[in-house]
């Protein structure tokens, strides 16, 4: 991440200015009222059903046999991928910065291929080759394998590119001090590089976690959702709408959006600490 | 670093690229093998079929209607969240990241339960005969809220930079507000509307989780793109399938392609939402 800009100059100076689009507080009248039809009273709808019923019955639906397991296999499988992340984003980001070899432009752009994709594709990307009748005869489907590189695939970018503008940024010299030093090169990837890494793999690491807890469009078709097996949690939500059941499907989904939004405001916290450490 | 030996740095290089292309880059080409490998005819006849095109058109529809609204919403919305300094303010901006940090079904749910025929909104449109949930407006509606960030997030940094000096030159010179926004705010922002039109797209074209609940999956009716692959596939469509995700993975390949042209600075790195999430220190 690039360091904050100093606050100070990012707050804008009171300004004369005839705002375009009417006053003030008609663009921020406009602004809220989007926002609330849109995205906030929806949310909040789900929040309402989830305990309209009341707090035990909240409590029956996600400790639900079914719900429990759908939702222990999403977050363990979402912590293993986020290790694998960390490691192997970190060594992409890497490769990408300090190595050169033909065509590292051309794997570079592709990083950001998971985002552009819809997740649907990149369920059926991973089915063609890793499905019933795959070329390499490795059948992962209907499988809890399917149901991590799964995740995989769609939170690849997050940790390579949060990394990737740290190692840009990062001076070389502190390295080669080390090295003239006589500090051999995993003790100066240890001692120098990791940790001023860390930051960035930890915020890339809890935004691919985020977006693994929910995941649904490329589990559908290589998981088999299959309840007390591969069914994650997103898919049980999905599968208690269409039998009708929106107060069970409402209580899992506020669970989901709990841990979600819980790890963004970790992040965010973790960030501000960041930056008033940093400057201070 | 001194300079690894040539095993670490080649072992590194191998390890790293194998990863990504046995998750990312041989899938991706399978997918194109494996929609040729009967010839041009079933795909091709697959994406014209009546559902197919239909499918098409309707995407075309939800991404025609949500990316200009969301446009208009984002560009106001930096302006509003840039400019105005109000009590409520630091919540608008953290509610904008929602639509990235909730799960698309959970996204479905919630509208289905606000616009369905119960719903506090879908009631009364149901009483005065319009059906919004397992109909067109649903589908737009979800296409709206997944990619209502992209725009603010790209716009927000954008006027923070360039600030009011020319702004309050213009209105020196006697330009109504309007005049300013158009010949002085919009040009210096344009390319930062123009990523956020591109990206909130891809993501328009592609969804698929929030508007398979809403949709109720009606072939020919209710079914865009992304759903029309997920029916082909469950009906032993095969050809079908992979021809439509090839459709949206070319799509796809368009955004990214476009996106690295129009980037000012080839070092540049950019990525929406997750600076925006990880960076609040530019909250005051």
């Amino acid at each position: 991440m690039t360091p904050p800009t100093d606050t100070a100059v990012a707050t804008p100076p009171k300004v004369g200015l005839t705002p375009p689009f009417g006053g003030e507080v008609l663009t921020r009248g406009i602004v809220m009222t989007w926002l609330s039809v849109i995205v906030l009273i929806p949310l909040a709808a789900v929040v309402l059903r989830s305990t309209e019923e009341g707090v035990t019955a909240f409590w029956n639906a996600i400790s639900e046999p079914e719900a429990v397991s759908a939702i222990k296999l999403t977050v363990i499988t979402s912590l293993i991928i986020v290790v694998v992340n960390a490691i192997f984003g970190t060594l992409l980001a890497w490769v990408l910065v300090r190595d050169e070899f033909r065509g590292k432009r051309f794997v570079n752009s592709i990083i950001d291929l998971p985002f552009a994709l819809p997740t649907i594709v990149a369920g059926l990307t991973l089915l063609a080759l890793y499905g019933q009748d795959s070329p390499l005869g490795i059948n992962i489907t209907y499988t809890k394998v399917a149901v991590g590189v799964a995740l995989l695939f769609v939170t690849l970018p997050f940790v390579v590119r949060a990394v990737q503008p740290v190692l840009i940024e990062l001076d070389e010299e502190m390295e080669e001090a080390a090295a003239s030093l006589g500090a051999k090169n995993s003790r100066i990837f240890r001692s120098i590089v990791l940790p001023n890494l860390t930051p960035a793999i930890i915020a890339g690491c809890a935004l691919a976690f985020a977006r693994a807890i929910g995941e649904f469009g490329s589990l559908v078709l290589i998981t088999g959702n299959i309840p007390f097996d591969t069914q994650v949690a997103s898919v049980y939500i999905f599968g208690r709408i269409e039998s009708d059941n929106t107060t069970a499907a409402a209580a899992v989904a506020v669970l989901l959006l709990f841990i979600s939004v819980l790890v963004l405001f970790l992040l965010n916290l973790f960030g501000r600490w960041r930056s008033r450490h940093e400057r201070a | 670093m001194s300079e690894p030996s040539p095993i670490a740095r080649y072992g590194m290089r191998a390890l790293a690229l194998t990863y990504l292309a046995l998750l990312l880059a041989i899938p991706l080409v399978m997918i194109f093998v494996k929609t040729f490998e009967d010839g041009l005819g079933p795909p091709v006849e697959a994406v014209t079929s009546p559902d197919g095109l239909h499918a098409f058109w309707l995407t075309v529809l939800c991404v025609g209607i949500a990316v200009p609204l969301n446009t208009v919403f984002g560009v106001l919305c930096a302006l509003v969240l840039v400019r105005q300094r109000f009590p409520g303010r630091g919540l608008i901006n953290s509610l904008i990241d929602l639509p990235f940090a909730v799960s698309p079904v959970v996204i479905g749910l919630a509208l289905f339960l606000v616009w369905g025929k119960d719903g506090w909104f879908g009631g009364p449109l149901a009483d005065a005969g319009i059906q919004v949930i397992f109909s067109t407006p649903g589908l737009i509606l979800a296409t709206v809220f997944v990619s209502l960030p992209f725009v603010v997030r790209e716009v927000q940094p954008v006027l923070q930079e360039i600030g009011t000096d020319q702004e309050q030159a213009a209105e020196t010179l006697g330009a109504s507000g309007w005049q300013t926004f158009w010949r002085v705010t919009l040009p210096s922002i344009r390319w930062g509307v123009t990523y956020g039109v591109i990206l909130a797209t891809a993501r328009a074209l592609g969804e698929y989780g929030a508007v398979a609940v809403v949709s109720g999956k009606i072939s020919g009716q209710t079914e865009t793109l992304p759903l029309f692959v997920e029916n082909e596939y469950t009906n032993f469509n095969l050809a079908g399938a992979y021809a439509a995700a090839i459709v949206l993975a070319l799509l796809a390949i368009v955004v990214l392609v476009s996106m690295n042209l129009l980037r000012r600075d080839p070092d540049e790195l950019h990525e929406p939402g997750l600076q925006a999430i990880a960076e609040p220190a530019k909250e005051t």
